[in-house]
């Protein structure tokens, strides 16, 4: 995490994948001004946080600290509240029928469940990948990396530049740039979720919530995510849901660990799989129960 | 063997269940069928000499009890005419309906009440509908005229509105929702959703149910009966008495002149030909359809 080094990395990378022959002269210099934008990411802060489905408590005063440009995992058994929490910092919750929650989510300084913020720039700014991956049936590949900016009305100077882009960051341009014009559910389960994350980095948000975005592929489209998510760490702060520990391990910063709505522990991702200093935070990393 | 040997063999009993039951099945579905099939026999065997006579889809019917008869250009156009403003205006609100009740009032109690008068609506005789549109629209001479073609439109609307709704309600619940909460992830305004996600991913459904609430407003009678009544001169204009094909096979089969009769099944035959043209149209666009 030295971060003139990762700079330079990521500019020779994006100017080798920007200089296409087709597009040499205001490739780079794109491709540059993405680069410059080193550690955007923005911290989230969960204070107090309780959610409720009708009369279940589901989330029961949460309090955790996203800090930028890092990578936090959510570990947990099935029910602990872990993709309710995600859900709540994008107030994707509002979604579910019944389903409210209290306290605040901030994002830098933004009070994200002011009741005069706009729900939809909330998930502007903070962009969230599913389990399945659910690209638009009825939209091309190239339409649905352009689905968020069309959705959101935002104008774009140079679509196509970005939507180029955005599948390079995800590292799907090579294999789909002959074939943007054909629709995304004909790509295989993995390219499809990459597909949605080059979706979600084309609307270019702060906070990228991912709820268990490998749970669905196979092992080697696990793999691609995983690398992803260690690239993309570099630009933008993630949370991620998963249910695989050894996957916790390889790519987050610090773990946290819920049991039935509540955090129990959050540290280290090494502390947290070594050394915890809970003791029901050690049976379940080790696979005692769960 | 010993494996198959280790399996109960089945008892005489319940294979000689199983032949009656069976045969039972069959001989109810031949049962239904021949109804169906001796409607399109009859249908096509006199209906055919009817297409055959020279200028039966070209001329109007005269109208007159002696004479030639004519053809029943009118009647085929008026009823073209009659159906377009009906679905013109029973789609976009069908579907309104629909969208409102999946996206925005979802299991509310309002919803849940409209709903229930949907279905109400959908068993309410097609003869209510020209009734009511009847005592609205013609008595009181609204726009002018009594009866008028655009007044028969109307109450084909309510004929057609339960049955998009409830179609396209059905088609929406279809659009999973991992699409709507995929699209709103990403910032879009639910209108937005609406337009560019849920509608394009029903779309062939929604044109197949609203195909079939066509096909089903173009056999009606009823609705006609007191709203449009009849003119046998072919006419462009909504506001005036229009000829339909359900209304003129009602005045021509009672006719006691053989030839007229015959002019009846003819258009019977072409009224059927056409609906299932629709249906068939419906078929088509519902088996291309790209929804998972």
């Amino acid at each position: 995490m030295i971060p003139p080094d990762t700079t330079s990395k990521e500019q020779s990378d994006m100017s080798t994948a920007g200089g296409l022959p087709s597009e040499p002269p205001q490739a780079p210099p794109q491709a540059s001004k993405a680069a410059s934008a080193e550690k955007t990411g923005h911290a989230v802060k969960l204070k107090n946080l309780n959610a409720y489905y009708g009369g279940q408590h589901a989330i029961k005063s949460v309090t955790i600290d996203f800090p930028p440009n890092e990578v936090t995992a959510l570990i947990g058994p099935s029910g602990s509240g872990k993709s309710t929490v995600v859900r709540c910092i994008n107030r994707m919750h509002e979604e579910i029928p019944g389903a409210r929650a209290e306290g605040s989510v901030t994002l830098d300084e933004l009070d994200i469940y002011d009741p005069n913020v706009d729900v939809t720039a909330v998930r502007r700014l903070i962009g969230m990948v599913f389990q399945k991956p659910n690209p638009f049936p009825t939209m091309s590949i190239f339409d649905n990396v352009a689905a968020g900016l069309r959705l959101t009305g935002t104008k774009s100077s140079d679509l196509k530049e970005l939507v180029h882009r955005s599948l390079v960051s995800v590292g799907l341009w090579d294999e789909v740039k002959d074939r943007l014009n054909e629709p995304g559910i004909g790509l295989s389960g993995g390219q499809q979720q990459r597909l949605c994350i080059a979706r979600t980095v084309a609307i270019e948000p702060e906070v990228i919530l991912m709820d268990e975005p490998a749970s669905a592929l196979d092992p080697i489209s696990t793999l691609k995510i995983e690398e992803l998510v260690d690239e993309l760490k570099e630009r933008y702060t993630i949370v991620i849901v998963t249910h695989n520990m050894q996957q916790a391990a390889r790519v987050a910063n610090s773990t946290v660990f819920m049991l039935e709505g509540e955090v129990i522990e959050h540290d280290e991702t090494n502390k947290i799989f070594t050394n915890p200093n809970d003791e029901r935070t050690e049976r379940y990393v080790t696979g005692k129960f769960g | 063997m010993s494996a198959t040997n280790a399996f109960p063999q089945i008892s005489a009993r319940r294979r000689r269940t199983d032949k009656v039951m069976r045969a039972s099945l069959f001989a109810a579905t031949m049962i239904a069928l021949i109804p169906l099939i001796l409607i399109i026999y009859y249908l096509i065997h006199k209906g055919l000499s009817a297409w055959t006579q020279s200028g039966f889809f070209t001329t109007d019917p005269t109208g007159s009890f002696f004479g030639s008869p004519g053809g029943i250009r009118s009647a085929i156009l008026g009823s073209l005419e009659i159906v377009a403003l009906a679905t013109l205006i029973s789609i976009p609100t069908g579907i309104g309906v629909a969208l409102y009740l999946t996206e925005y009032g979802k299991q509310s109690w309002f919803a849940n009440t409209v709903r229930y008068f949907v279905d109400v609506m959908t068993g309410v005789p097609s003869i209510m509908m020209g009734l009511f549109i009847y005592i609205v629209l013609v008595i009181g001479r609204v726009g002018g005229s009594g009866f008028a073609a655009w007044k028969g439109s109307v109450a084909l609307w309510l004929l057609m509105l339960p049955i998009v709704i409830r179609s396209s309600e059905v088609v929406l619940l279809l659009v999973p929702s991992s699409l709507r909460e995929a699209a709103l992830a990403l910032g879009a305004p639910r209108w937005r959703v609406v337009f560019r996600v849920v509608l394009p991913t029903a779309a062939s459904g929604l044109v197949t149910g609203s195909l079939l609430a066509i096909a089903r407003g173009m056999g009606e009678t009823a609705p006609l009966l007191f709203t449009v009544s009849t003119a046998f001169t072919l006419t462009f204009s909504l506001n005036q008495q229009m000829n339909t094909m359900p209304f003129l096979i009602y005045t021509d089969i009672t006719s006691p002149r053989a030839e007229i009769q015959t002019i009846a099944w003819g258009t019977a035959l072409t009224l059927v030909v056409i609906v299932l043209i629709l249906n068939l149209l419906a078929r088509f666009i519902a088996s291309r359809s790209r929804m998972a």
